[in-house]
């Protein structure tokens, strides 16, 4: 190809450093480029994603769970959902696999300085916010407090159970945990996520992350601009099938949004309209 | 470059000798299973002569034309899309080199490309394409390559199809700009227009005459007529914000009775983008090619994750076709991402015509 631009589409080997179980169907992969250039030159921003290569099988989209301070060694937690992942989830240490990234828009880390955060979680853990909050805790001084709402269905949907426990010890942090169905393992709140927002209180200078079911981001949303947050304080990611991620292949449209490229994360600001109408 | 030009009708043959001598391959229209293609011809007599095309919602027919008329017939099911954005092609080759593997480009073939009887609304089309895949924040470089050094010669429309309504979308009749030589079609001869240096070198190896104000007075009527054919409209006045209040109006419950979301609007646009990439691994798996085919919005699979499917209705479909080529392609490109070429209402095979979906929307707005 004589082009001095390469495609888009162009994938890089790196190679699985570290492998770690999860829970069951859920392994955090450390992946460093095999070229050294690259591993020089590529930075990522809190949030974003990459596409994951199984050579021979296929991509998916995959959030960047490690710190940005140390782009050379790029964690991913891969949740075994389908025929791809189902690859993934047989890689070891030493495995080439296939990289292409960053991208995405990443959470609003800089905005958020100086404010208490919230970050709202649900289902079936959620990678994207697990970085957030790794990331506010290694800058703890720059943020104020803290408050982490997750809702599950049953107690064994609670992915990262020592980690909530490790969050909620820490000073200036709140862990709110809810489960519709408990059994006798669960210690914590008992009802729907919803409940966990009327025990939430917050200045309304607080900014909030969140990540999870749509119904629950909506009823999320609705309960914080009921507290004085702006609609512009309240950031969602957002999952659509994303192929290319470089906006082209069309799928992961939402209304006038490509979620690749312009997402995932969007204000409620311009998420609101959209909530509004199911399908789209 | 202002000048117009006189192509008596024989001469037309002179004109793609020309471009095979320059080392053109020449695509024109094709007569071919009862529809016209893009495909390599050699002379005029290749191309569909004294043919027209009638053309509704849900139908087409060649049929006889005037005797002599070469461009007689207005379009086939294909636009020029497939030269540029290729229904299949690959991307990348995976090969296994021991525990590695290495990741190359596939360039697309090395060609010279002359197009003949290029339409205005398929020209604004390959500018809509450009803009995505040329000038996004991403840019396309298997699309860039086969859009290269093209040659294009436009025909001017003397005659519109019952499903065209281009003066609604203001992309045609008359090519305004995207080609190298534009030509209207008279009894006799052409007039021939000149729109770029390219065109204008090619051109001068014909030594033509000018042509006379008499000449270029009936080409400007044949146009003009063309015009004033025109059966189908589109009234686009304020159309994305009609789109997005009218999202759960009781009409699109009303078209998915009717769609089959067979995709046909999909594949014969000359807009539409959307594709998926699938490795095709060869059968020593050693190595792998990521492919590029052309998907539809209107596929079940096109939004669907892992136990969630966005989009799982016909009428979500339906919605998000129209919505994106009427209302948020305005949004995301600039411009719309609809040319009135009319070949969704010809080739949907129940004959769903999007001018009437949105009429429908305007009469009901408010409807839930």
């Amino acid at each position: 190809m004589s082009a001095a631009v390469a495609t888009p589409y162009m994938i890089h080997p790196a190679r699985v450093v570290a492998r770690r179980t999860e829970t069951e169907g859920i392994y955090t992969f450390t992946l460093q480029f095999v070229d050294p250039e690259l591993r020089r030159s590529y930075a990522f921003r809190a949030g974003q994603f990459n596409m994951l290569y199984a050579p021979g099988v296929g991509e998916v989209a995959i959030s960047i769970v490690s710190d940005p301070t140390e782009p050379q060694l790029i964690e991913h937690t891969i949740r075994i959902v389908g025929r791809v992942t189902g690859v993934m989830a047989r890689w070891k240490v030493g495995d080439i696999v296939g990289v292409r990234g960053p991208y995405g828009n990443g959470w609003p880390v800089e905005e958020a300085h100086g404010r208490d955060v919230v970050i709202i979680t649900g289902g079936v853990g959620c990678a994207p916010t697990v970085g957030v909050i790794n990331y506010i805790f290694r800058r703890r001084e720059q943020y104020g407090e803290l408050h982490i709402l997750h809702g599950v269905k049953t107690p064994n949907d609670l992915l990262y159970r020592e980690r909530f426990d490790e969050w909620r010890r820490a000073p200036r942090t709140k862990v709110y945990l809810t489960s519709d169905r408990p059994d006798k393992s669960w210690h914590y709140r008992i009802g729907v996520v919803t409940e966990l927002f009327d025990e939430l209180d917050v200045p309304s200078s607080s900014i909030v992350m969140m990540c999870g079911p749509e119904v629950m981001m909506r009823m999320a949303a609705r309960s914080l601009l009921g507290k004085g947050i702006a609609d512009d304080s309240i950031y969602l990611s957002m999952e659509r099938r994303m192929e290319c991620a470089v906006g082209l292949c069309g799928h992961c449209q939402w209304r006038q949004s490509f979620v690749c490229k312009d997402g995932p994360v969007f204000s409620y600001r311009e998420a609101r309209e959209l909530f509004r109408v199911s399908g789209i | 470059m202002n000048e117009m030009l006189r192509l008596a009708k024989a001469g037309l043959d002179d004109l793609i000798a020309v471009l095979r001598q320059e080392g053109y391959r020449v695509f024109g229209p094709v007569a071919r299973d009862g529809g016209v293609t893009f495909d390599e011809v050699n002379a005029t007599s290749d191309l569909p002569v004294g043919m027209r095309d009638a053309q509704e919602p849900g139908c087409y027919r060649l049929v006889g034309g005037t005797p002599g008329e070469i461009f007689g017939v207005v379009n086939g099911a294909g636009s020029l899309k497939p030269f540029f954005f290729a229904p299949e092609e690959p991307l990348l080759e995976v090969k296994r080199v021991g525990k590695s593997f290495t990741v190359n480009e596939v360039a697309p073939p090395a060609r010279r490309l002359a197009i003949l009887g290029a339409r205005a609304c398929d020209l604004a089309a390959i500018a809509v394409q450009d803009r995505i895949f040329l000038h996004d924040r991403f840019r396309d470089t298997h699309y860039a390559a086969r859009r290269k050094d093209t040659f294009i010669i436009a025909v001017n429309c003397a005659h519109a199809a019952s499903t065209c309504f281009c003066l609604s979308m203001k992309t045609g009749p008359q090519a305004t700009s995207g080609f190298d030589l534009a030509l209207t079609e008279m009894d006799e001869a052409f007039v021939v227009q000149i729109g770029s240096a390219a065109g204008e070198a090619i051109i001068a190896k014909l030594a033509l005459d000018a042509a006379s104000g008499d000449e270029v007075a009936d080409a400007r009527a044949r146009i003009e007529e063309c015009a004033t054919q025109m059966r189908r409209h589109l009234d686009t006045s304020d159309l994305p914000r009609l789109l997005y209040d009218e999202a759960e109006n009781s009409r699109w419950d009303e078209v998915a009775k009717r769609c089959l979301s067979c995709t046909n609007c999909t594949m014969v646009c000359p807009t539409c983008f959307c594709h998926t990439i699938v490795d095709q691994e060869e059968i020593d798996g050693n190595m792998s090619r990521r492919v590029r085919k052309w998907d539809s919005c209107f596929s079940l699979e096109h939004a669907h994750i892992h136990g969630i499917n966005f989009r799982p209705k016909i009428q979500n479909r339906y919605r998000q076709w129209l919505t994106h080529k009427l209302a948020s392609w305005i949004d995301q490109f600039g411009t719309s991402g609809c040319v009135g070429c009319g070949r969704c209402i010809t080739w949907c095979p129940v004959g769903i015509d999007l001018t009437e979906e949105v009429a429908a929307l305007r009469a009901t707005a408010g409807q839930r």
